[in-house]
């Protein structure tokens, strides 16, 4: 079923784009009846997210993980897994960066970091493989599993950080030892943002890629569109199932590790602030394209930059961005209906039926 | 989670070396003088109508735009995280702000970082954790609590048929006894036949322990409670059900319980007022200011209905006595609730005395309950 809905060209970007303007009109609507002006709110924001440098910065900032944990969704559901552990990933991929940074203590930086972020993704894999096994090995829903797993993640961390690997140096809230500051990652030059948006980008490409123009790619789209076919055809389904599981765990593992060795250089609490979640909502927008998950991440960066200066400007609620993010989330579930039912969108292939 | 964050915000004033050395720094490191208003901005962990902490700093703010002038930028729901980074960042990108307070416990590590990026923005937190070696363009002010629940003390121990007065605290923290404390001594000082039971919920906010504390107290026969938890709402209107008086903490919380209100113990965070006209005219200001009603910093509610004019006098008359330090929270002979002597005849503890303060670890004789510390 996710699978079905991927790649359509032309049609999918009409429907998804129309499905954003139609979230934003409903939005203005909500906005109107709060006794708000809907275009002031529109522009202030687009000032919040695209309107200045600092404000394009800040979006980037929050797309570049978003971006990552998108991919923890996208490349699953190519094998037909609906995994939405990107939360949880994300959490393990940052202890995972912290044991690593902490145990290479003296190595060279150079050395220590590509290390340090390898091990962050290792431990998302292995945290989105473990579901991903009891799915295929046991019957387990993996949905289900998956979201369990979120919360299991976060009650590891908060138990970690007080007490076997927390730094009592920190005395405003549990925290983990530090990673050496030798190892941290700077900022991209002449921007305010982290490298984790240049991970974040690649990683897209090359899921785009390795998708689309690979006999892996292939093998696991057969397997999401049909697993009686996928069998049939002799494919190594159990591999292939959890191969793709753990790549998508390693993307939202690398997206824990950046928040490690760019942002915070330790773990705690603060790394679960909704990154696996946003990148559902980023997954689906973008219809599971690995291209399109740049756009759409961008565009609830930018929404989640500017929710601050919508509370700052109008007073209003600090909800107001999570509800917009809501109404595009389901105006694009919707436009799903559409498919096939626009007739100026439909393909000549189409046609010819 | 984020409650998780509300509590730590405490714990770092138990460990904090900076609050013994309580006084006022004073900085006067050159800076911009500005002539048009000011704009200002305040940043909550929680919700700005929370009935406690959060509320007393919006209620702070609005009269500090008011008094200076300045246009008054808010936002709340922040976590004690990067993105109050981001929210001061982008304050003073988006917005202008020249002068900002960030108002929760845990904003700490965040203010010094982005303090030292803009030194021409003034930030100010509710703290009191300054040390010298910190930026100048931080300041970080707190107010002695105990004081505002002496004045309780003394409505609620005029008060009180069954001379039993109830008090809720939420951890067993030094602050929370200084302000037991100061409650007990002020209802003993016009009732010495007045017993006050405490109880510790052990949870900063937790509404379901918070109302049940007080229904215990009033099933002991307590008729007049007060509560330190995070969001006393609860508490309040526990009582005001149950038909007893009930004093405030944080902010005026009066329109809650509009039979049963007595007083309250409040900040006064409008004192931040003095810091953005001193930044704006380039004047001085301290860098660690922790006081009492001496120095301002804390206020007590408006009375509520119930309150007979002859309490009215003599808590007010306490009130004056904090604010010309004629009047001593800890003075000797004073003993504890284990019968150990604390304070000699003649002893004197000084208002400002964190050192003494921040190291209280009893319960004042009149106090049925226990610290819940190991005595050593």
């Amino acid at each position: 079923m996710i699978g079905a809905a991927v790649w359509r060209g032309p049609e999918a970007a009409v429907l998804t784009v129309g499905a954003v303007l139609v979230a934003l009109l409903a939005f203005g609507i909500f906005v109107a009846f709060t006794g708000l002006d809907p275009f002031a709110v529109y522009k202030v924001l687009y000032l919040g997210a695209f309107g200045s440098r600092f404000s394009i910065e800040t979006t980037l900032t929050l797309a570049a993980p978003i971006m990552l944990t998108a991919l923890c969704v996208v490349i699953p559901a190519r094998a037909g897994l609906l995994i939405i552990g990107g939360e949880g990933a994300l959490v393990l991929g940052g202890l995972g960066s912290v044991l690593a940074g902490v145990a290479l203590n003296g190595a060279p930086a150079s050395l220590a970091t590509p290390l340090i972020l390898l091990a962050g993704a290792a431990a998302g894999a292995i945290w989105i493989a473990i579901p991903a096994a009891l799915r295929q090995f046991r019957g387990v829903n993996e949905t289900i599993s998956t979201l369990l797993f979120n919360y299991i993640a976060i009650a590891l961390l908060n138990h970690l950080v007080s007490g076997p690997i927390r730094d009592y140096g920190q005395p405003l809230k549990p925290t983990s030892w530090p990673i050496p500051s030798a190892f941290m990652i700077g900022t991209i030059p002449g921007l305010s943002v982290h490298w984790g948006l240049v991970y974040g980008v690649a990683a897209c490409l090359v899921a785009f890629v390795v998708l689309r123009q690979t006999t892996f790619g292939f093998a696991l789209s057969i397997l999401g569109g049909n697993l009686r076919a996928a069998q049939m055809a002799g494919l190594p389904v159990a591999a292939l199932a959890l191969t793709a599981a753990a790549l998508g765990g390693a993307a939202a593992g690398l997206a824990g590790a950046v928040e490690v060795v760019a942002v915070h250089g330790a773990a705690s609490i603060s790394l679960v602030v909704g990154y696996g979640y946003a990148g559902i909502l980023v997954a689906f927008v973008a219809r599971q394209n690995p291209l399109a998950v740049v756009l759409a991440a961008l565009l609830v960066g930018g929404i989640s930059a500017s929710g601050g200066l919508l509370q700052r400007r109008f007073g209003m609620p600090d909800a107001a961005s999570t509800v917009l993010e809501g109404c595009i989330f389901l105006a694009v579930l919707g436009s799903n209906s559409l498919y096939g039912r626009l007739r100026f969108l439909q393909s000549r292939s189409a046609e010819v039926k | 989670m984020t409650k998780q964050h509300n509590r730590t915000r405490r714990q770092i004033l138990i460990g904090s070396g900076s609050l013994m050395a309580a006084g006022s720094f004073l900085a006067a490191a050159p800076r911009p003088v500005f002539a048009t208003p000011m704009t200002v901005g305040f940043i909550y962990e929680g919700s700005k109508d929370d009935f406690g902490w959060n509320q007393s700093h919006a209620v702070g703010a609005r009269k500090i735009a008011k008094e200076t002038g300045a246009k008054l930028v808010e936002q709340e729901k922040v976590p004690e995280t990067a993105d109050v980074e981001r929210v001061m960042e982008s304050m003073i990108q988006l917005d202008g702000a020249q002068v900002l307070f960030p108002t929760s416990f845990g904003y700490w590590p965040f203010i010094l970082k982005l303090a030292a990026k803009y030194p021409k923005v003034l930030f100010v937190h509710a703290g009191g954790l300054w040390k010298q070696g910190d930026p100048a363009n931080v300041i970080s002010y707190r107010g002695y609590m105990e004081e505002p629940h002496y004045c309780c003390g003394i409505a609620a121990g005029m008060m009180t048929k069954t001379n039993k007065i109830g008090f809720v605290g939420p951890k067993p923290l030094y602050f929370i006894f200084n302000n037991c404390n100061g409650f007990t001594l002020g209802a003993r000082s016009v009732n010495p036949k007045v017993t006050s039971l405490i109880i510790i919920t052990g949870d900063w906010a937790n509404p379901v322990k918070d109302a049940d504390a007080v229904n215990n107290l009033v099933d002991q026969g307590c008729d007049v409670i007060i509560s330190d938890s995070d969001a006393p709402k609860v508490s309040i209107e526990t009582a005001e059900r149950r038909g007893v008086h009930s004093c405030g903490y944080h902010t005026d919380l009066s329109s809650l319980a509009p039979k049963g209100f007595v007083t309250g113990a409040e900040w006064n965070w409008a004192k931040g007022a003095d810091f953005v006209k001193a930044w704006q005219t380039g004047g001085k200001y301290p860098n660690l200011l922790i006081g009492g009603f001496k120095q301002d910093l804390v206020a007590i509610s408006p009375f509520g209905r119930s309150v007979p004019d002859a309490v009215k006098s003599a808590v007010l008359k306490a009130r004056d006595g904090f604010t010309n330090d004629t009047l001593k929270l800890y003075h000797g002979p004073l003993k504890d609730n284990e019968d150990h002597l604390v304070l000699k005849e003649g002893e004197v503890i000084a208002n400002d005395d964190s050192a003494f303060k921040t190291k209280v670890n009893f319960l004042v004789e009149g106090t049925q309950g226990q610290t819940g510390l190991k005595k050593q």
